[in-house]
């Protein structure tokens, strides 16, 4: 176990280094430090000094990848490749564009995300998988059939327009919760209820949809009729086997996703006013700060990694016949 | 010459591919295997009404491709110049509602504005009140006791015309059966009915859009069916404008990204080993990435390409086209691992196959073994998997559009809507149907998109039939 896990850190590496290098010709290459400066400072008419100023103040008016100038080991480190990438292994990323250290704000802000993310994620793979076995036994009558007519109707439905209407109609029509914002405490329920319920509701369409699929593929197999020519009660049946084995391709599907719930929701995190990791996100994307981007964008790739080892090792939790190798 | 064509890059690509679509109708129709689940698809009622509105949303979105710059008027003595306003055939079409703009903000079918405005009245003094409108309405004497019966006018017209159409093209359907068979109108009825057509649904979907384009049109004659957005454009023109670009953005993706797709997976599937390594590397490495942030990162930087090149653009157009086109190609490179691995996942199980054992034992080449034996075998999974991706890319516009990072917000877009009337949500009385018509649209087309994909993969997918679902 402990042998597969470290080969498969291994692997983990390269991969990282493979986002880094993506993310630094997008970044650096692509679209220069001069270029970056020349937008900060705005477009027409900058002297080339105070483009040089900007460059020097936020560290990056080395060379990209190699450094003739420096001598002996500092050729490779005292470049922007190394001074600006590179050290993120290190989860060092360096100050934003407006000063504040990157590291210490996604500290604060993994907090709210997930007060967001984990009650949506275990809430609606309750929700979801309730609705999908209540389509599976009434499956094959008209309840069933209007179901997933209803789940294609509702995933056709743009996630904007539940976090529109939930924020029209329960927060500035009917006053029950604030429209936006966030607080600490206890206090902050109310400010979690709506994302959180919009959010569950925006899923429910794809998600009973997908696991009623599965359900459905469960029912058709032997030890299901076995169960049933043993003469136990549908519900039995339902509940007791069909449950327990669909449960493991969704669990195991949904594993993926955990890590990734300290990032936060985009969307929803911005229209609530959040101070989440989400929300960081949009601000930077919308101020075109790119040292919160590469940053974001490293971290995600690294916990969609770790999502990626946590279902191998799910599967063998799961399922005995797996053997990790 | 009248006008000058413009012919945009999304414009080519489209054209491009709709010459692929219409080259594989042609493919198939040859080959009975591949007819018979496409006649499935058709056969079912879901799967013929969504195709019947896809094919409106499509049709107005090939109008809107066509783009020409029309001739300003000529002096005496000079050669032709044209605008450098780019106008498309469903502008040319539709000129009445682009050109009938107001001041500001009014509600659906209003013959008053929604903002008042000081006035002077005949009586001498000033007063606070709503102005008519320029346009809505304005054929109204006296809106307040003409209103409902005009519209209820324009309605029952509307849907006379409406039921007129769709009898004559039933009617002219018919006779072409009639025709082609070489029987009366009366026994082609019958074989219909007999058929395995659901004719049915083709009468009642024909009807339903007939009647709903007529009466559209008919109330656009007088009002703004929709209302007018902030600078007085009409709403239903805006939506209108925005079918091609959501179709863009799910079609051309799927173009940008098949190549990949197809590419990689065969070959990583087909040949194993170092290729298989790397290519599953370079796959992972792009999968790891968040999708969102990957494309935020390269829509900034197209961004700033842009501003710093602005000569390379001779008009708007060009340039909100070439973000559009940009924004088709990063969608199709974050989007081409799953089709891809999929394909691998499938080439591998192929090539073990006798068949493909065999043609190898004959000493078939490797790259006629992958265009003879093993491409057509995946036919169905691009298929279903273009089909299926199609409406989640529809969504993805309008989301990327609200964080700032998808379409130029000078464009046509269902995204740049709903971002542009979000926050008019606050004001007093709302302005809610800016909002509503974006999301009807956008609902209609994903809708369509979502049963239409899932006849699709219900007629091509062999493993879906098996599945003893009700047992």
């Amino acid at each position: 176990m402990i042998a597969y896990l470290l080969r498969r850190i291994a692997y983990a590496l390269p991969i990282l280094l493979g986002v880094n290098l993506i993310t630094f010709a997008l970044f650096f290459v692509v679209n220069t430090p001069d270029d970056m400066a020349r937008m900060h400072l705005g477009m027409k008419r900058v002297s080339v000094d105070a483009i040089s100023q900007w460059k020097a103040e936020h560290g990056y008016d080395k060379p990209l990848l190699y450094n003739d100038s420096a001598a002996g080991f500092s050729q490779l480190t005292d470049t922007i490749f190394y001074a600006k990438s590179a050290r993120m292994f290190a989860l060092d990323f360096g100050a934003s564009d407006d000063g504040r250290d990157i590291w210490n704000e996604i500290k604060v802000r993994a907090g709210p995300s997930l007060a967001i993310a984990v009650p949506v994620f275990v809430i609606g793979l309750l929700v979801n998988i309730t609705f999908a076995l209540l389509m599976v036994f009434f499956r094959a009558t008209y309840l069933d059939v209007w179901g997933v007519v209803l789940c294609v109707a509702l995933m056709s439905i743009s996630g904007l327009f539940y976090i529109i209407l939930g924020q029209f109609l329960i927060a500035k029509l009917w006053h029950w919760v604030p429209i936006s914002g966030f607080s600490s405490g206890i206090d902050a329920l109310r400010f979690l209820l709506l994302p959180v319920l919009v959010s569950i509701g925006a899923g429910i369409g794809s998600g009973a949809r997908w696991y009623r699929t599965i359900f459905l593929e469960e029912i058709g197999k032997d030890y299901v009729r076995t169960a049933r020519a043993k003469g136990l009660s549908e519900r039995r049946v339902l509940f007791r086997h069909v449950l327990q084995n669909g449960m493991i391709p969704i669990l195991t599907g949904a594993v993926v996703v955990l890590p990734l719930l300290f990032m936060g929701s985009l969307i929803t995190e911005s229209f609530f006013g959040i101070p989440g990791l989400g929300s960081y996100t949009i601000d930077a994307i919308q101020s075109q700060d790119f040292a919160i981007v590469r940053a974001m964008v490293f971290i995600g790739s690294a916990l969609y990694i770790v999502g990626l080892l946590l279902t191998d090792i799910s599967y063998t939790l799961v399922d005995p016949r797996v053997r990790l190798q | 010459m009248m006008f000058r064509p413009v012919v945009l890059w999304t414009d080519a690509l489209i054209f491009v591919l709709l010459a692929v679509i219409l080259l594989f109708a042609v493919y198939v129709r040859r080959h009975a295997h591949l007819r018979a689940p496409w006649r499935g698809v058709l056969r079912s009622p879901a799967g013929l009404a969504s195709a019947m509105v896809l094919a409106v949303f499509v049709v107005i979105g090939l109008l809107d491709s066509l783009h020409y710059r029309p001739a300003l008027p000529v002096q005496s003595g000079q050669s032709a110049h044209y605008g450098v306003e780019v106008l498309s055939v469903l502008d040319r079409l539709l000129t009445d509602l682009r050109t009938h703009t107001e001041k500001t903000y009014s509600a659906p079918l209003a013959t008053h504005l929604y903002a008042r405005e000081t006035r002077l009245q005949p009586d001498g003094h000033s007063a606070r009140v709503y102005p008519r409108l320029e346009y809505g309405g304005a054929q109204l004497a006296d809106p307040q006791s003409d209103w409902i019966a005009d519209i209820e006018r324009r309605i029952a017209i509307g849907s006379a015309k409406g039921l007129v159409l769709a009898g004559v093209l039933l009617l002219i359907a018919l006779a072409g059966r009639a025709f082609k068979t070489r029987t009366g109108l009366a026994q082609a009825a019958r074989d219909i009915k007999t058929g395995a057509l659901p004719w049915r649904t083709v009468i009642v979907m024909l009807t339903l859009l007939a009647v709903s384009g007529c009466v559209l049109a008919e109330l656009a004659a007088g009002y703004h069916v929709f209302g007018t957005d902030k600078v007085g454009q009409d709403v239903l023109y805006g939506t209108l404008k925005s079918i091609r670009t959501g179709l863009v953005i799910g079609t051309l993706t799927t173009l940008v990204m098949l190549p990949f797709a197809l590419l990689l997976g065969i070959t990583a599937g087909y040949f194993r080993g170092w290729v298989d390594d790397a290519i599953q590397y370079i796959y992972t490495t792009l999968n790891s990435i968040p999708g969102v942030l990957l494309i935020a990162a390269a829509v900034l930087i197209m961004q700033i390409y842009i501003e710093a090149h602005p000569d390379v653009f001779d008009t708007a157009a060009a340039r909100t086209d070439f973000r559009l086109l940009f924004l088709c190609l990063i969608l199709g490179v974050t989007s081409w691992t799953g089709l891809c691995r999929l394909l691998r996942g499938e080439t591998l199980k192929l090539r073990e196959l006798d068949y493909i054992q065999a043609a190898t034992a004959f000493g078939v080449s490797d790259w006629r073994i992958i265009t003879r034996h093993i491409l057509p075998n995946l036919q169905h999974l691009v298929l279903i998997s273009v089909v299926m991706d199609f409406s989640g890319l529809v969504l993805a516009e309008a989301v990327l559009s609200y964080v700032g990072v998808g379409v130029d917000p000078a464009m046509h877009s269902w995204g740049n809507m709903i971002n542009s009337a979000r926050l008019e949500m606050a004001r007093e009385p709302v302005v809610w149907w800016q909002l509503t018509a974006a999301f009807v649209f956008m609902f209609a087309l994903v809708l369509a998109a979502n049963l239409f994909a899932d006849s699709v993969r219900d007629a091509f997918d062999p493993r879906g039939k098996r599945i003893d679902v009700y047992e």
